[in-house]
């Protein structure tokens, strides 16, 4: 049995800068995720899931105006971004970023070392990079391409789970990231999930708009976000009535917006 | 060009513009000049009459510290350089005069610098590559200096027709030197002309580099500008016959001091030929200071022409700042394609996000950002000793760097496309 870790966020407030001044996004958020756990956050568009993922992960743009997010009772908010993934948390993007001129190999190689603290021996690496694409059906030659550059939407969405597998964190955020990607690609993309739990025993939180992604990742714990916090929690349950019924019921909340 | 979405405008310290013809308000305004209407009308002469002393107001001078330059522009020169040189088996060098070197068909000086370089150098040097001969090996000159008094050097290349050769040319001491390089290459030649300024702290360097590139031949000019007190390397391309291709390529990293200067100029005479352009630029410490002006003139018999240029700088630090001006003539409709685009910005904050956010320091991430900006250009060189070289340069500068912070993600472009 692996170690277990707990991500624990405590009435997390989070304002953003807008013409008009700070606006809040995040109304108090309280949400613990354990090794192991699979929790999915569901909510419609505009509700402030994002806000979540990017604020537990340091986004500049996000202030964080109270609240707690500990790792461990480590505390997250005083780390630097890069701090925060090197004490085990990942992000996987909604919108992975282009970076021109670095290869997918190269940006690998740097991140594992910097997780790590130090490089990883050249040998098992090179299989292991090898190994983890091959299981995410992504062709060799995207090691020498410039990170996410042309990358469609599904190779974008597979390298964000390559670099989670690899990266081994203890607790992944995953935004989004069954958004854009057809049947096959959300299938290849859910299995390396499961992989990453039953390896490490990963806890996972799920940030999505629809309950396809839960038919291949199986949540223990669903929650409805509605103008940025949680307004019901259940077991999977919950999600199958989401999809039957919708967000509509949550409705009598003001300010969703598409 | 998908790179410009990753950068974003700076501050008002960074100029950018672009106009189709050389028609400039402030010289315009300039009481006695003139201004020129077209990049044709500038002067190219051997005659050194034909080059005042610069002022700083003209055109060509107007973003060079011309002051500084007062000792160089003069008429005689004291100075000196050791040369060195590698050559692969076939390829000869000698010494020919200026006559000659004008005989064989040199594209004239543009530049008081370049005419000097012309008249004063006391003849030229001539690497001869024969015809067919397929070089292995690249042509290596190495121009050392170890003082101040200005000299002047002028080397011509001929490259026979269907020959293929890569000449290096490496700067490095400290001098105040003219230089002019003279490339003509045969028919269905293939040439690559690397010059790398890696000058002391001192140094004056002013360059007109030319290719006249034969009918279906391939050229490649490369400047790799890292050193120096102020250097400015011209590059200018005219074809001989239709089906050449040309591309002028640049990387440079100016330190606070450092005037970095590269202009190129494409005179499309000829049909059916292509030309790409593409400088990319990273600046830091204050004072530090880059210029970049790609003229590309499409002559009215140069119908089918297909060209694009483009410059990229990469600002790192508050108080640095980058010229850059892309010009466009066209004078026929019957072209392939001509476009153009600038854009000059900070790191783009996106990007440090998502390499922070896999675990890699500040630091090192913007380190990663900056080799990747260079990449494309860099790869473009021939040799991989070469290349290592110059990324371990990069390495160095990049060692020093005191980043500002980033810029609030507010994406935007200054590029623009023509036709």
């Amino acid at each position: 049995m692996s170690t277990q870790h707990t991500l624990e966020i405590k009435g997390l407030t989070v304002s953003v800068e807008t013409e008009d001044g700070p606006k809040e996004i995040l109304r108090g958020v309280d949400l613990t995720v354990k090794s192991g756990e699979t929790h999915a956050i569901m909510g419609p568009n505009g509700s402030g899931k994002s806000t979540l993922a990017y604020s537990v992960a340091g986004h500049p743009k996000y202030t964080v105006t109270g609240g707690t997010v500990t790792l461990d009772g480590e505390d997250v908010l005083a780390m630097s971004v890069d701090e925060r993934a090197r004490a085990g948390l990942f992000l996987a993007m909604q919108y992975p970023v282009e970076v021109p001129g670095v290869t997918v190999s190269n940006f690998l190689r740097t991140a594992k070392t910097a997780v790590d603290g130090e490089a990883p021996k050249l040998r098992t690496w090179v299989k292991d990079v090898k190994t983890a694409m091959g299981n995410l059906k992504m062709d060799p030659a995207f090691a020498e391409r410039s990170v996410n550059e042309g990358f469609s939407g599904g190779e974008k969405k597979r390298h964000e789970i390559l670099q989670m597998e690899l990266l081994q964190p203890k607790i992944a955020i995953l935004d989004e990231t069954d958004s854009g990607l057809d049947v096959d690609a959300l299938k290849i993309v859910s299995e390396g999930v499961n992989r990453a739990k039953d390896a490490s025993g990963l806890g996972v939180l799920l940030i999505t708009h629809y309950t396809r992604i839960l038919r291949y990742i199986k949540p223990d714990f669903v929650h409805v976000f509605v103008d940025g916090k949680i307004v019901e929690e259940g077991g999977p349950e919950l999600a199958d009535r989401l999809e039957e019924e919708g967000y509509d019921r949550y409705a009598t909340v003001p300010a969703v917006q598409a | 060009m998908p790179v410009a979405d990753t950068l974003v405008d700076t501050d008002a310290s960074v100029t950018d513009a672009s106009r189709t013809t050389h028609v400039d308000p402030q010289t315009a305004s300039a009481a006695g000049f003139v201004p020129q209407q077209s990049r044709a009308e500038r002067a190219a002469s051997f005659d050194i009459g034909a080059f005042p002393l610069p002022s700083g107001r003209e055109e060509e001078w107007r973003f060079t510290p011309v002051k500084k330059l007062a000792a160089l522009l003069a008429e005689g020169a004291t100075g000196h350089l050791d040369w060195t040189t590698s050559l692969p088996e076939g390829v000869t060098t000698s010494t020919i005069s200026a006559g000659e070197a004008r005989d064989l068909g040199i594209l004239p000086p543009q530049d008081r610098a370049a005419v000097l370089a012309a008249a004063s150098a006391g003849g030229a040097v001539l690497v001869d590559v024969p015809a067919e001969a397929e070089l292995t090996e690249p042509v290596r000159i190495r121009l050392d200096g170890s003082g101040s008094d200005p000299v002047h050097a002028h080397v011509v290349v001929r490259a026979g027709r269907f020959s293929k050769a890569v000449v290096v040319v490496e700067h490095a001491g400290s001098a105040r030197v003219s230089e002019l390089l003279s490339v003509v290459t045969g028919d269905g030649s293939d040439v690559t002309v690397v010059s790398v300024q890696r000058w002391a702290d001192d140094a004056q360097h002013l360059a007109q580099h030319d290719a006249l590139v034969g009918r279906d031949a391939r050229f490649t000019h490369v400047s790799v500008t890292l050193g120096g007190a102020v250097v400015r390397v011209n590059a200018n391309v005219r074809y001989a016959g239709p089906g050449a291709d040309a591309t002028l390529l640049g990387v440079y990293f100016a330190d606070a001091g450092q005037h970095l200067e590269h202009r190129s100029f494409v005179d499309h005479n000829a049909p059916h030929c292509k030309s790409r352009v593409t400088y990319k630029g990273v600046l830091q410490g204050e004072t530090a200071r880059t210029v970049w002006v790609g003229d590309v003139l499409i002559r009215a018999e140069a119908e089918g022409t297909d060209t694009y240029e483009l410059n990229r700088n990469l600002v790192l630090t508050d108080g640095a700042r980058a010229d850059s001006v892309p010009n466009l003539e066209i004078e026929t409709g019957e072209i392939e394609g001509a476009g153009h685009a600038s854009a000059t910005g900070r790191f783009d904050d996106l990007q440090l996000f998502y390499l922070q956010a896999r675990g890699i320091p500040e630091d090192e991430a913007k380190r990663l950002v900056v080799r990747g900006f260079f990449v494309d250009v860099i790869r473009e060189i021939p040799l991989a000793d070469l290349r290592d070289e110059i990324t371990a340069a990069i390495e160095e500068e990049l060692a020093t760097t005191d980043y500002a912070a980033p810029i609030q993600q507010t994406p935007s472009q200054h590029a623009s496309k023509e036709n």
